[in-house]
């Protein structure tokens, strides 16, 4: 019995101190995340400045990195987002239409695909393959820059790093993900029709359409459109602040890339968890 | 008759140099410095010994740690978007050139007379190929800078900097892995800078290099001072350097060793 007592009581012994240690990896690591927030917040809102104070200076330089930096992020991403907008289509809403017509469900139909196509994964899914496709490209790129001391040249030709290197992207990355999101919801509702039409679900394209329509009102415009956006803005000042933001080192730069990509992910759900709310309350 | 007083173009009092590797710890302590216009300055110091920062302080791209650093009579403490005429009047090449490994030598050399002048790249062509012809990079005006060799870097660096035409130009370590012939011209074209040049219609251009060998710039026109252990040492002319009996003097003049494998 005693010595059951004792077992008993190392292990308690045990756990303290593990719960100890734990408490204190947890307390460094909420502090680091608040401190990166606060740096996060505070280069959102430079970059923001930068912006609105020089919108006009040096057009004729910023303007065609602004046009290069849609291309990338939008553009050039287009046959890709045609693809998984046809995935998207056959996996998900053609599976979806099919299965409410066979339980005889098709008027919830419009609203289904609302909340789930136009709502969540158009703007969601574009936003995450957009972190991972150009995001990481922004990181990788920033960081070599400023590993290589391009940051100090620029600042020493009178040019602001932020005007010249971030601003760009953020624009570029905001205007893409939005138009991106457009034309993925469009291809994944046309595509996942065109799957429930080859299992012989009975509904006309007509009738589809119709009941998407009306399920749709303004405020999901209005949101879908600042959603994406938002999404874009967060993303660019991610994947910027961890480049620039800091001295780095060649070696450093792979992984804040992968530092970078997980708290985008991280912010683009914590953004979307405020839009459902939003949703929710209107 | 009246004395006009012309304030030096970079003064330097009590100044502990900050430094970009770590902002806690000075690079140079307690530096009293004073370029006139029209004077080629060598500051020489081992490697690691704090030259690049000296020149990041002096064109008020790093703020010195204490003290007071004036570019043409302005504090660099107070330098802000409303200072920055100030600052480019300073130019500036990097060790190694730092160029913008996305742009072509052209564009490079051009992005910051675009950018300051808000002007497209057919505006910007003229100067361009002017600064590429003189320094004879028009054959490389296409390449990036992976594409090429040190030496050509080093050439476009300057171009890069002498696009604003500044009156203050700093080179770190600008001779530095460049071949002997590259060497010569770029010192003769220093030289030419200095005594006025075409490109700034005959002005001519103070200049402040720093360098590890003081046998590479031996001149006695030129100004020479010293940085070794944090402490930064006026010399004076070719002259002082040579009767100089300091340990680091005397090692930054001696002849590279030779080995053979």
């Amino acid at each position: 019995m005693a010595k059951a007592f004792e077992v008993a009581n190392t292990y308690v012994f045990r756990r303290a101190s593990l719960s100890k240690s734990f408490a204190d990896r947890l307390g460094r690591k909420l502090f680091r995340a608040l401190l990166t927030l606060q740096g996060l917040g505070a280069f959102a809102l430079i970059t923001l400045g930068v912006m609105l104070d020089k919108f006009n200076v040096a057009r004729s330089v910023i303007h065609p990195r602004v046009r290069h930096e849609i291309h990338r992020a939008g553009v050039a991403l287009v046959p890709m987002f045609c693809y998984v907008a046809v995935a998207l289509g056959f996996l998900v809403v053609g599976q979806t239409v099919s299965v409410l017509a066979k339980v005889g469900a098709t008027d919830y139909l419009g609203s289904t695909m609302v909340v789930v196509v136009v709502r969540e994964l158009g703007p969601l899914l574009t936003a995450m393959l957009v972190l991972g496709r150009i995001g990481t490209a922004n990181v990788i790129e920033l960081g070599t820059a400023r590993a290589q001391g391009e940051v100090e040249a620029l600042e020493a030709l009178g040019i602001d790093p932020v005007h010249y290197l971030v601003v760009p992207r953020v624009i570029g990355m905001a205007f893409g993900i939005f138009s991106l999101t457009i034309y993925l919801i469009l291809g994944a509702l046309a595509s996942g029709y065109l799957f429930a039409f080859l299992q012989d679900v009975a509904l006309t394209p007509g009738d589809y359409f119709k009941q998407i329509a009306e399920a749709l009102s303004w405020l999901d415009f209005a949101l879908l459109a600042l959603k994406a956006v938002l999404f874009g803005f967060s993303i660019g000042i991610v994947t910027c602040y961890h480049g620039l933001a800091q001295p780095l080192r060649l070696e450093d730069v792979s992984r804040v890339a992968v530092r970078a990509v997980t708290q985008g992910v991280l912010i683009c759900v914590l953004v979307d968890a405020v839009f459902i709310m939003l949703y929710l309350v209107t | 008759m009246s004395e006009t007083f012309i304030p030096p173009v970079l003064e330097m009092r009590g100044v502990n140099i900050g430094s970009l590797r770590d902002a806690s710890r000075p690079a140079a302590e307690d530096v009293n410095w004073s370029v006139l216009a029209g004077e080629f300055w060598v500051v020489a110091g081992q490697q690691l010994s704090g030259k690049s920062d000296l020149l990041l302080n002096a064109a008020g791209l790093v703020m010195p740690v204490h003290g007071s650093c004036r570019i043409f009579g302005c504090d660099t403490a107070s330098f802000g978007e409303a200072q920055l005429a100030e600052r480019l009047r300073v130019g500036f090449v990097f060790a190694g050139g730092k160029l913008f490994n996305h742009l072509t030598v052209a564009e490079n050399v051009a992005l910051p007379l675009r950018y300051r002048k808000n002007l497209t790249a057919a505006e910007a062509a003229d100067v361009v190929g002017t600064l590429l012809e003189l320094l004879e990079l028009t054959p490389f005006a296409d390449s990036t800078p992976s594409n090429l060799a040190a030496n050509w870097r080093q050439r476009t660096a300057l171009a890069r900097a002498l696009a604003l035409q500044p009156e203050l130009l700093l080179l770190d370590n600008p001779l530095t892995g460049l071949s002997v012939r590259h060497r010569h011209w770029l010192q003769h074209f220093l030289d030419r800078l200095w005594r006025g040049h075409e490109w700034f219609a005959g002005r001519p251009l103070t200049l402040v290099v720093t360098t590890d060998d003081l046998r590479a710039w031996r001149n006695p026109d030129r100004k020479f001072a010293v940085l070794d252990e944090m402490k930064f040492t006026v010399l004076g002319s070719w002259r002082e350097v040579e009767s100089a009996q300091s340990r680091s003097v005397k090692e930054l003049l001696a002849e590279p060793v030779e080995t053979t494998i």
